[in-house]
């Protein structure tokens, strides 16, 4: 029986993609496991393969075609023997549209779980830019990661990179594209799957003359390396009088990201901005990317770089001047606003940002904070809102418990108490492991109404 | 002990049984076949998140399936579906896990990386590369503790093998005797880079020797091979000698993960093994030899279909798990 091929899904998040090419024509016979066409997805060009065995009856989506969305029926394939004119028998029109949302062109049997969790976060909601660096450009975070550190490595010869596939693999989510042709492989270093002994390898290289930069597939992985971090990188300089110094940068996603489970879907800002001896980023837009992995590629601390894997492919506007940098240590204010005070960093911004908008449909004016750093806290812009707005709510992924909010909270109480009209509040991450499940880890992750129904309870709603 | 005789082939000696053809070939097929089928299911959006298929590796699990017995445990990486299934888990229960349905074995909460089965004796699906093995000294340790007189088996990644922690478990199980069979599934690549690129070691199978871990290295793409070597490596862990190792020379046909584009290395080393090495067409051709009739594969062919298609209704049918199953499974008695 003629049955369809649909655009498949080909990455965790993966909605839409390009048929770059077909491999086989119309009227090939294709065995399961043949390639038979090209697809590029936000991250790659892959080969798709049969699934089944038969003829390829029609092609309904022509080479070079953008913006297909997963589960559009591009081919039809006919068994051995069937005439192709069983094509027209089948009803394509349904879910043949380009512009259909991913969840709407899912078939019915998928219908209740999107082919891609949607990411909570608003890449496009208007945010002041850097009015003291003038210009910019629409880049990816991506993009801006693998700026910053191309231009770090040719401004300082000591800086090299680091890490599992980010070499000739040109980085597992391809944040180093192009450094190993520019740089070469005594700059740009593929590792064995060995995180406990590459980063002690590394801290052992900063405290002596270079400065690493080391890259971890996930900041998952970097519980394998954890005691080097902490025990080696952060603490020599204290416990040598100040004879060493560690310039030394650790960096990837941290976070959830799509359907990973629990292993891989952790946020470590908590962990590491509990240490003293370490600095901690978190960016969020390209802007903040580039800037603070600049700075933390130049800091003489060991600095660890918080990135976020579903932002990796969203854009923003970046400064192009070539010596755009950010200061380690400060807040940036992202939305004023005279009613409440939101405090975020990474994905968390955008949420926050959305939340802000529905609170202004409602009469309330929220004021957005993107921390930027987490260590050390830029209490100052913090306290200052607060006493201007009189209300606090902090927004993470992470865990409630001795998290980033928990901090955020004190600070206020501490430092503004007399200017609090409600309870500080936060917003978090259920206190789970992340699940697998499609609904539950949607109903783990902070949303915007979350926001606005913490702020709604200061209000005494 | 811990010398190390290169195999690359099976030994002389005898070959598998009928039965024995028969098991281990209706099980290879049903792990293709599964494989295949949660490939097309992640193109369609029904599974998400990292999904590793096991196609091409085969005769591993079920050539060591043939040796194990009742009571013998496994653990193995995120690579898990082979493992499972060959471990008597129902083809049902692994998809809808695939698929994050309440029918699945962890109901939902695992997914593809982790999952299950105390009753099949089954330690999971990891998704931390390399934390299998001090975990599965650690099952082997219960053996010895107890005396229950179970194996357990160890599969990790050449990839997994330069990790710090293998070592420090060899080391524990020749120092404490314990009866733990490590299987070292060298597929060639480790994500995108390959064992000449990952490993100073030539010999994989020789990574035991500094702690006199006897072992072998054999063709992973011959099942009678390794279930031959299989049994060598447990009889030596039950009769309390202590751990072996056996490095398994196999392959992956498709990406290291769904979103792999594969660009580490030509299509056509791929074809030439699927084309020359294929486990399944090598069995099915020496069952022809041995005079098995067509008839049993078409059956088998068949079984094996409605089995995975079943397996996939399900899966696609069974409901998303309840919100409140959020907040269970955290700590035991709550
Ligand atoms: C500690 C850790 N580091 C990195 C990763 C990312 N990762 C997942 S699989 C993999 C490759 C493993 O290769 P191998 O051990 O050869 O197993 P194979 O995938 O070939 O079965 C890597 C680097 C991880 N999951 N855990
Ligand atoms: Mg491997």
């Amino acid at each position: 029986m003629a049955s369809p091929i649909l655009m498949p899904a080909l990455s965790p998040t993966m909605t839409e993609g390009t048929l770059a090419r077909w491999v086989k024509k119309e009227g090939d016979t294709v065995r399961s496991g043949e390639v038979i066409a090209e697809i590029e997805t936000d991250k790659a060009t892959m080969e798709m393969e049969a699934a089944e065995d038969g003829v390829l009856g029609r092609i309904l989506i022509a080479d070079g075609t953008a913006d297909i969305a997963v589960n559009t029926p591009i081919a039809v394939l006919l068994e051995e023997g069937e005439d192709a004119s069983a094509a027209d028998a089948l009803d394509l029109s349904a879910k043949s549209s380009n512009t259909a949302s991913p969840a709407e062109a899912a078939p019915a049997a998928a219908s209740a779980q999107p082919a891609s969790p949607q990411a909570p976060v608003a890449a496009s909601t208007a945010h002041i830019a850097e009015p003291e660096w003038g210009e910019t450009a629409e880049i990816t975070v991506r993009e801006a990661l693998r700026d910053a550190m191309a231009a770090e490595m040719r401004r300082d010869e000591d800086v090299f990179l680091l890490g599992e596939e980010v070499a000739q693999y040109q980085g597992a989510y391809k944040v180093s594209q192009g450094l190993l042709d520019e740089f070469g492989d005594k700059r740009v270093l593929d590792m064995p799957i060995t995180e406990h002994g590459f980063t002690g390898m590394a801290v052992g290289a900063a405290l002596s003359g270079v400065k690493p930069i080391v890259e971890f597939m996930t900041m998952n992985f970097s519980l394998q390396a954890v005691d080097h971090i902490i025990n080696s990188a952060a603490k020599t300089r204290y416990m040598s009088g100040g004879q060493m110094t560690c310039p030394i940068v650790f960096r990837g996603p941290n976070g959830a990201a799509a359907r990973v489970g629990a292993q891989h879907s952790q946020c470590f800002a908590s962990w590491y901005a509990h240490i003293p001896g370490l600095k901690v980023v978190a960016p969020w837009s390209a802007a903040d990317a580039k800037g603070l992995l600049r700075a933390a590629i130049r800091d003489p601390n060991p600095v660890v770089v918080l990135e976020n894997e579903i932002l990796y492919g969203k854009k923003f506007p970046c400064p192009v001047d070539e010596d755009f940098v950010l200061p380690i240590g400060k807040a940036k204010i992202e939305r004023e606003g005279k009613d409440v005070t939101l405090v975020a960093f990474s994905i968390m911004v955008g949420v926050a940002l959305e939340a802000a908008e529905k609170l202004a449909e409602q009469g309330i004016d929220a004021e957005v904070i993107n921390l930027r750093t987490l260590r050390p806290l830029d209490t100052e812009t913090i306290i200052n809102s607060v006493k201007k707005t009189n209300r606090i709510v902090s927004v993470e992924e992470g865990w409630p418990a001795a998290g980033i909010g928990s901090e955020i909270c004190t600070v206020a109480v501490e430092q503004a108490f007399d200017w609090l009209d409600a309870p500080p509040a936060r917003v978090c991450g259920l206190d789970i492991p992340l699940p697998y499940a499609a609904n539950l880890e949607q109903l783990a992750l902070p949303k915007p109404q979350w926001v606005v129904d913490a702020v709604l309870k200061q209000f005494g709603d | 002990m811990g010398s190390t005789t290169d195999v690359s082939s099976r030994q002389n000696g005898p070959a598998l049984t009928q039965e024995e053809m028969e098991r281990a070939y209706k099980n290879m097929l049903l792990v293709r076949r599964f494989e295949e089928k949660a490939g097309q299911l992640y193109g369609m959006g029904l599974i998400g998140g990292f999904c590793h298929l096991y196609i091409g590796q085969e005769a591993v699990v079920a050539g060591i399936g043939l040796a194990m017995k009742k009571g013998d445990r496994s653990i193995t990486s995120y690579r898990d579906h082979g493992q499972m299934l060959v471990a008597g888990m129902t083809a049902r229960g692994v998809m809808a896990e695939l698929t994050g349905r309440s029918g699945g074995y962890s109901h939902g909460k695992g997914g593809s990386m982790h999952m299950f089965s105390k009753e099949q004796e089954f330690y999971g699906g990891h998704g931390i590369v390399g934390a299998q093995v001090a975990l599965g000294t650690g099952l082997a340790f219960t053996s010895a503790y107890k005396h229950d007189g179970a194996v357990s088996i160890v599969y990790f990644g050449e990839g997994a093998s330069n990790q710090g922690q293998v070592y420090e478990s060899f080391n524990l199980a020749a120092l404490l005797k314990l009866p733990c069979l490590y299987v070292i599934e060298n597929n060639r690549y480790g994500m995108g880079t390959s064992v000449e690129r990952s490993s100073a070691s030539k010999d994989l199978s020789k990574n035991g020797a500094p702690w006199g871990i006897p072992s072998r290295k054999v063709d992973g793409m011959d099942v009678a091979a390794v279930y031959q070597a299989a049994q060598e490596g447990m009889e030596h862990c039950r009769s309390g000698k202590g751990p072996f190792l056996l490095e398994m020379e196999t392959y992956r046909y498709r990406g290291h993960s769904m979103s792999d584009p594969a660009k580490y290395r030509q299509r056509s080393e791929v074809d030439e093994m699927r084309r020359t090495r294929d486990p399944i067409e090598s069995l099915k051709a020496e069952m022809i030899k041995h005079g098995i009739d067509e008839s049993f594969f078409k059956t088998v062919d068949t079984e094996v279909k409605a089995t995975v298609k079943d397996a996939a209704e399900f899966a696609e049918t069974s409901p998303e798990p309840d919100p409140s199953e959020l907040w269970t499974d955290i700590l035991v008695g709550e």
